[in-house]
């Protein structure tokens, strides 16, 4: 269990509607919904998710800290925000069940395996190493991400999309040895480092 | 603040049953009252209801009342087919503009009905809600007061109008009518220009504006009605088959920041009113179901719910509707969503589905003055120099009963009105 879950245990005790408002993006509106479920009902994908957004609601009022922190439910949001803007109540549904998502990541509670939340970490830490994303790496660590022959296998599939791109000059298989980044890659960072601790600080996470 | 009256004069603007009451219970006190209504007849909204909650019993019989004590007092003048278009001054003296439009039938008429048997053009029947059509020379209803047949403007100047004018034996239609503006002192102004359902092509994912076989529950009641476009037959839009497994969807409209941002209060017992339309009309082999965020029954209707709760017939799904679709091979309805009582995904389908609507403020030929307070929903507060008041649903979404004592609270209001400014005259 990591310090900062351990923390946020500590201090909400069995209050995870007041954890959740101070420490989700938007977490202050969950209070809103009046459980009418248009947005369970409007979600193109409801029906491949294990709580929807209306469920997930009444469970952190509920209490029920586990099994909101561990659902996938957060994961499979595709942002449509079909349900935002049918919402009755007008409640930030999309926004409020990314911040939970990125919540659950951070304490360490998110679901192992869950294939978005490891493809958004492999994009993050690829955009940040050069601030730039370099797609070869991206693409090339998403498909080996199972070991090295599943990987082999998804490249030769995709590999006339991939000689497709290189035709039409835009993928350079050079970008393999380093890739190009930002020009100031030390101010980069810093800016980085700098959000991380503002973040850090205001969502209660720093040592 | 000026409160000298030089005139006494109430002014009722709308003779729905708020109106009515206003104008009535002031009459009764011995002032003189001013009854302006928009349409040919009184009556408004509620004379086109089939029964009221929670007696279910006719809403004629409450007009018949109404035009009784109307028809009795002297103290009332009727204006039809009249609308307000301008107010000035302040309270105790205001100067109030009238636009009457022509009825091109004049008070020798007789209702005997030979203008409507001569004319052959038709047109959307308003007391129906453009459910059928009727004559262009009509009388709206059997409860129409003033009984006077209305030629509509449309077939003034054709040769339709000269038939209807040819076949008149006591020489009424009148086809040169025109146009008349009216200025009138007054002391206090009782608004009571009611409400309209909410549109309900606006609610999109309910495709009111695409499936035949989804209508308003202001259309629900006149199917039901027997003076209604099917005799009181409950048969749907879409091919006219007997409609017996029925949908009610509460808060079309209201409380939605998309839409209304009120509750319309009167709804949830609307259908629960309409499930026994439903019973009356197919006994058990009717079903209704209603599908809820919660079910308001307001005030002292908490028995009507559960004497509804107890008929067989009637189901009960905690879920708004996300979204209807329509069954292509038979035009059922189809709806999905998913329900708070255990969070189930369904789809399911009924021959018809009937959209509670919300209330919301009629402002078609309604000209308020700058003067009027309105609330965050549009309903009247009042106004800024307290001598005009909002009654009924103008004022607030509210049911007859409550638009009644509503009326009769604004009623007092005006008669205070007009008092004081007397005693400062005297």
């Amino acid at each position: 269990m990591t310090t900062a879950n351990t923390n946020a245990i500590e201090r909400y005790r069995n209050n995870f509607l007041k954890e959740v408002e101070a420490n989700v993006e938007e977490g202050h509106m969950v209070k809103m919904c009046m459980q009418c479920g248009v947005c369970a009902g409007s979600c193109p994908l409801g029906n491949a998710w294990e709580h929807s957004p209306q469920k997930i609601f009444m469970m952190i009022r509920a209490g029920k800290r586990d099994e909101v922190l561990g659902s996938d439910s957060m994961f499979m949001c595709t942002s449509c925000y079909n349900c935002m803007v049918r919402c009755p109540r007008q409640l930030p549904i999309t926004h409020i069940m990314h911040g939970l998502a990125n919540y659950a990541h951070r304490l360490g509670l998110a679901p192992k395996g869950q294939p978005t939340r490891e493809f958004a970490t492999l994009f993050w830490n690829n955009a940040i190493k050069k601030g730039r994303v370099n797609e070869l790496k991206l693409t090339l660590g998403h498909y080996f991400r199972g070991g090295l022959v599943s990987g082999i296998k998804e490249a030769m599939a995709m590999q006339k999309i991939g000689l497709g791109l290189f035709l039409a000059k835009r993928l350079n298989p050079m970008e393999i040895f380093g890739g190009h980044g930002v020009k100031d890659l030390k101010g980069f960072h810093a800016i980085i480092a700098k959000a991380k601790e503002i973040e850090d600080r205001k969502k209660g996470f720093s040592a | 603040m000026a409160s000298i009256a030089t005139n006494q004069t109430i002014l009722v603007v709308g003779g729905g049953i708020s109106g009515m009451t206003a104008a009535l219970e002031a009459a009764e006190c011995g002032k003189q009252v001013i009854l302006v209504e928009k349409a040919p007849v009184l009556g408004g909204r509620t004379a086109r209801l089939y029964r009221y909650f929670p007696k279910m019993c006719h809403p004629t019989c409450g007009l018949e009342i109404n035009l009784r004590r109307l028809k009795q007092n002297r103290n009332v003048r009727l204006m039809t087919m009249t609308e307000v278009t301008a107010v000035t001054g302040s309270r105790g003296n205001y100067e109030v503009t009238l636009k009457v439009s022509p009825r091109f039938v004049n008070e020798n008429c007789t209702a005997c009905g030979k203008c409507g048997e001569a004319v052959t053009a038709e047109i959307p029947n308003p007391w129906n809600y453009g459910l059928d059509k009727m004559k262009a020379a009509y009388l709206p209803h059997n409860m129409a007061h003033p009984q006077r047949y209305v030629i509509d403007p449309s077939i003034v100047g054709t040769p339709e109008g000269e038939k209807a004018k040819a076949a008149c034996p006591v020489g009424a239609v009148d086809l040169a009518m025109k146009e008349e503006s009216v200025t009138l002192q007054v002391g206090a102004v009782i608004w009571a220009t009611g409400w309209r359902p909410y549109d309900a092509n606006k609610i999109q994912p309910y495709g009111y504006d695409r499936f035949p076989n989804v209508i308003t529950s202001l259309e629900f009641e006149r199917l039901a009605d027997p003076q209604g476009p099917t005799g009181g037959k409950i048969l749907r839009p879409g091919d006219g088959k007997e409609a017996k497994n029925i949908a009610f969807i509460q808060c079309a409209g209201s409380r939605d920041e998309n839409h209304l941002r009120h509750c319309s209060r009167i709804c949830c017992m609307a259908s629960l009113k309409q499930t026994q339309y439903v019973r009356e009309a197919w006994g058990d082999a009717g079903k209704s179901t209603i599908y809820y965020i919660d079910i308001r029954a307001i005030d002292r209707f908490e028995d009507f719910y559960q004497m509804v709760q107890k008929d067989a017939t009637v189901s009960f799904v905690k879920s708004k509707v996300a979204k209807i679709v329509e069954n292509q091979e038979n035009g059922n309805p189809v709806l999905h969503g998913v329900d708070t009582e255990g969070y189930h995904r369904y789809a399911t389908e009924h021959d018809l589905v009937v959209l509670a609507v919300g209330m919301e403020p009629e402002i078609t030929g309604v000209n308020l003055p700058d003067d009027i307070i309105l609330d965050s929903s549009n309903f009247i507060e009042g106004s800024k120099d307290m001598g005009m008041f909002g009654a009924g649903a103008a004022a607030s979404p509210l049911d007859v009963n409550r638009s009644v004592q509503s009326a009769t609270a604004a009623s007092l209001h005006a008669i205070q009105i007009v008092n004081k400014t007397a005693r400062a005259e005297a």
